[in-house]
């Protein structure tokens, strides 16, 4: 069993499975939509040089999202 | 004998943003298309021709690039009512063409999974197939047809590979239905969304025979605006939701979850990845362009190049369709006698038309540098990047481009905050756009400051600081008011930034040339009728009534401007101007510059009887300007362009809305004159109101 933390607490360069996503969130519910689901892995790539937003790839694509967004998220930092 | 599809059959092009959906229309109907708008909204509307393998004229509409049918913006709505058949202005699609970008098949079938439920015959067409395969992966075409019961198309549509075989999938007469991914909506659900559609039915919201997905979509808590949908259908539809909520907690989440298992266990079959992902191109150029120290100065860099260019090297043609004008209204003072109907034609309409057309080659050139960003895929890279500095303000960092193209002309500017979903950015990146210092505002900026300090009096560093200075004030009032506006005039939380960074591939010039072509057509067009008009307006303004003159004697310009409308409104509107230092010269100056900024160093030069002489440069009449306002004096005797009152116009002109185009193409953006007139009054409100202080302050101090 890996670490658990939040998506935005993440290492660059390492992978996570996500746990939980709070339910019925609609600032969440397009994330979900664009394959963001309990059991999905991911990795994050990079912080903006400024710090904000986070990249991820998940499913193949880049995706970017706040620190807000990736706060709410929880994820089991793989090995 | 199958006599394969019928004529006139209408196609949809779906697909999520980014597939290459655009590129594979294009390719599919070449130059037979139509681009317009959806009335009430300003979402481009494609509509082609194209012929099937056996030379069967179809129809083909390409419907904005979307994540899901549960619409969350606009675009995604006009996507979800032609899918439903709920637009009277455009036919439902008889059958769907759903595009996928082959590297991200897990993401991209999400939409398919609920296109497939709607019941129409579905062509997949997996795009940039050739990406996909360098990367290592291996999709079973085979197998992935044989699932879901749709013809599978491998394409690169850039190349036009795989264009035979989707346009022989096209003729045929007998797609079948696709295979739903999952097998139906769960029971409750599907009992749920029944009953709501009974309601919706009954208040003539949808067709009694609807299916129960149009609910679904319809009651979606991702579409909190709930475009398209009337306010007496909203209660039956949030009512609906409550209670679906209420029987099912988290039921939309759920669906999100089945939908991806049934992907999951189909990929399994289909989808055969490497054992090891390589760095692809994209990682290594992203590692360049969004470095902390490289990213930033690529960013400058380019941006530095594209400013050059809109700045210097665009002169050329913009030189070129001066002089082109100047010769035809050479041509007309010679061909026709002198009288009204010649000065009509020469100061009124080519001198209107020329107005607007001086700034094509920087608006072309701004439309064709936005689209090689979004094409390549830098563009999001850009919003990645400055998506702090932007939220700062209340906005994200799509909003930074559509500022930063302002200082060049607000009008491709304001054009290009099309890209930003959220309907709330968008808008305010339309409002505060324009205050950003734009080229039109450059000559007025060296008149006065030309005017202000003698020169040789001063270094020529502090003249290129105070210019530096009034760029500054406009990115500031810029920021200000967005940062005012979304914090005051349209409070909400700010939607949170969901931004795909597409892989870099090579840009299709001929789509960019097209979209540059046809973004400035609306302009010309649209633009240009409406300048057209009221440069005649300001003409007759300017020139009726006439001053009485006796035969053979050349009427003194000066003092028929004075005689004149607009001279009679610079009087009429001197005491307002007072408070700010400027007198009613100064006033039809102001007055004439509302249909453009540039037009006030014109007005200026025909106020003081500045003529143009032949062999004229810009630089020199504009030096004999400048030493004639110099020169002008107050009624008793003190000079009336005294550095104070050069500040108080330069705050003018920095905050002022004076440009007829800007504000014919944010009614048109916004879709309404309520946002266009409210830019008006408050940027000229703000300029006169800070203009007012300025001289004030200087007067109280004794300046």
């Amino acid at each position: 069993m890996g670490k658990t933390c939040q998506l935005s607490e993440m290492e660059a360069g390492t992978s996570a499975v996500i746990r939980s996503l709070p339910e019925g969130l609609p600032s969440l519910a397009r994330l979900r939509e664009m394959g963001l689901l309990p059991g999905t892995r991911l990795t994050f790539v990079r912080r903006a040089p400024l710090g904000d937003p986070l990249e991820f790839m998940v499913r193949g694509a880049l995706l970017s999202l706040r620190g807000t967004e990736a706060s709410l998220i929880t994820v089991e930092v793989q090995p | 004998m199958s006599t394969g599809v019928s004529p006139g059959m209408v196609y949809a092009l779906v697909g999520n943003p980014n597939c290459g959906k655009t590129t594979l229309f294009n390719a599919l109907t070449g130059l037979r298309q139509k681009v317009g708008n959806y009335p009430g909204v300003t979402i481009e509307r494609k509509e082609g021709d194209c012929f099937s393998q056996h030379g069967v004229r179809l129809k083909l509409i390409d419907l904005p690039g979307s994540y899901s049918l549960n619409a969350r913006s606009p675009d995604e709505a006009i996507l979800r009512d032609v899918l439903l058949g709920r637009r009277s202005d455009t036919p439902r699609p008889q059958r769907i063409i759903c595009v996928m970008d082959a590297s991200n098949l897990e993401r991209n079938l999400y939409l398919f999974t609920q296109v497939v439920e709607l019941g129409l015959p579905v062509i997949l067409v997996l795009n940039m197939i050739d990406v996909a395969e360098s990367g290592g992966l291996r999709i079973d075409v085979p197998k992935l047809s044989e699932r879901f019961g749709v013809p599978v198309v491998p394409m690169v549509a850039s190349r036009k590979q795989g264009l035979v075989e989707l346009k022989l999938a096209m003729s045929r007469a007998d797609l079948p239905p696709p295979r739903a991914l999952l097998d139906a909506l769960p029971v409750p659900v599907r009992g749920a969304l029944v009953r709501s559609r009974e309601a919706l039915a009954a208040a003539g919201v949808v067709s009694a025979t609807a299916s129960p997905l149009e609910p679904l979509y319809l009651i979606s808590g991702n579409d909190p605006t709930h475009y398209g949908i009337d306010a007496a259908a909203l209660a039956i539809i949030q009512n609906a939701r409550a209670q679906l909520e209420r029987e099912i907690p988290g039921w939309e989440d759920r669906m999100v979850s089945a939908r991806y298992d049934a992907i999951m266990a189909a990929m399994d079959e289909v989808l055969h990845r490497p054992a090891t992902a390589s760095a692809t191109l994209t990682d290594r150029i992203d590692g360049l362009l969004l470095h902390r120290v490289w990213g930033w100065l690529a960013l400058g860099g380019m941006l530095a190049f594209l400013f050059y260019l809109i700045f210097s090297a665009v002169e050329i043609p913009m030189n070129a369709i001066e002089d082109t004008f100047r010769w035809l209204s050479g041509k007309i003072i010679s061909w026709m006698a002198p009288g009204d109907f010649r000065d009509l034609l020469t100061d009124g309409v080519i001198s209107g038309v020329s107005g607007v057309l001086i700034f094509l080659p920087q608006i072309l050139l701004l439309f064709f540098f936005i689209g090689l960003m979004e094409d390549t895929g830098y563009m999001a890279r850009v919003a990645f990047l400055m998506d702090r500095v932007m939220s700062r303000v209340g906005l994200n960092g799509k909003s930074f481009l559509p500022i930063l193209s302002s200082h060049a002309c607000a009008v491709p500017g304001v054009m290009s905050a099309r890209s930003i979903e959220s309907p709330r950015d968008r808008l305010i990146t339309i409002l505060v756009a324009p205050l950003a210092a734009c080229s039109a505002r450059l000559p007025v900026y060296l008149l006065l400051i030309a005017a202000m300090v003698p020169t040789g009096a001063v270094p020529p560093l502090f003249k290129a600081g105070m210019m530096l200075g009034l760029y500054a004030a406009g990115i500031l009032a810029a920021f200000g008011f967005a940062w005012l506006f979304s914090s005051r005039l349209l409070p909400g939380k700010p939607s949170p930034l969901i931004l795909e960074l597409p892989g870099y591939k090579m840009p299709a010039f001929s789509s960019i040339l097209r979209q540059m072509w046809s973004r400035a057509w609306m302009f010309i067009r649209r633009a240009g009728t409406v300048i057209m008009g009221l440069s005649i307006l300001l003409w007759a303004a300017s020139t009726y009534p006439k001053l009485p003159t006796s035969a053979g004697q050349e009427p003194d310009k000066s003092a028929a401007l004075a005689h004149s409308m607009a001279g009679r409104l610079g009087h009429f509107i001197e005491p307002v101007l007072r408070p700010m230092g400027a007198d009613w010269k100064i006033g039809v100056g102001l007055v004439s510059s509302f249909a453009a900024r540039e037009v006030f160093v014109s007005s200026m030069s025909v106020i003081y009887s500045v003529e143009e002489q032949d062999g004229d440069d810009d630089d020199t009449l504009r030096g004999r300007l400048r030493d004639r306002l110099r020169e002008e004096k107050r009624p008793d005797g003190s000079p009336v362009y005294t550095p104070a009152l050069c500040v108080s116009l330069m705050i003018f002109f920095v905050f002022a809305m004076q440009c007829l185009s800007t504000i014919a193409v944010v009614r048109r953006e916004t879709n309404s004159w309520k946002w266009a007139l409210f830019q008006l009054a408050f940027m000229t409100g703000t300029g006169y109101l800070l203009a007012v202080a300025a001289w004030q302050a200087a007067h109280f101090l004794g300046l």
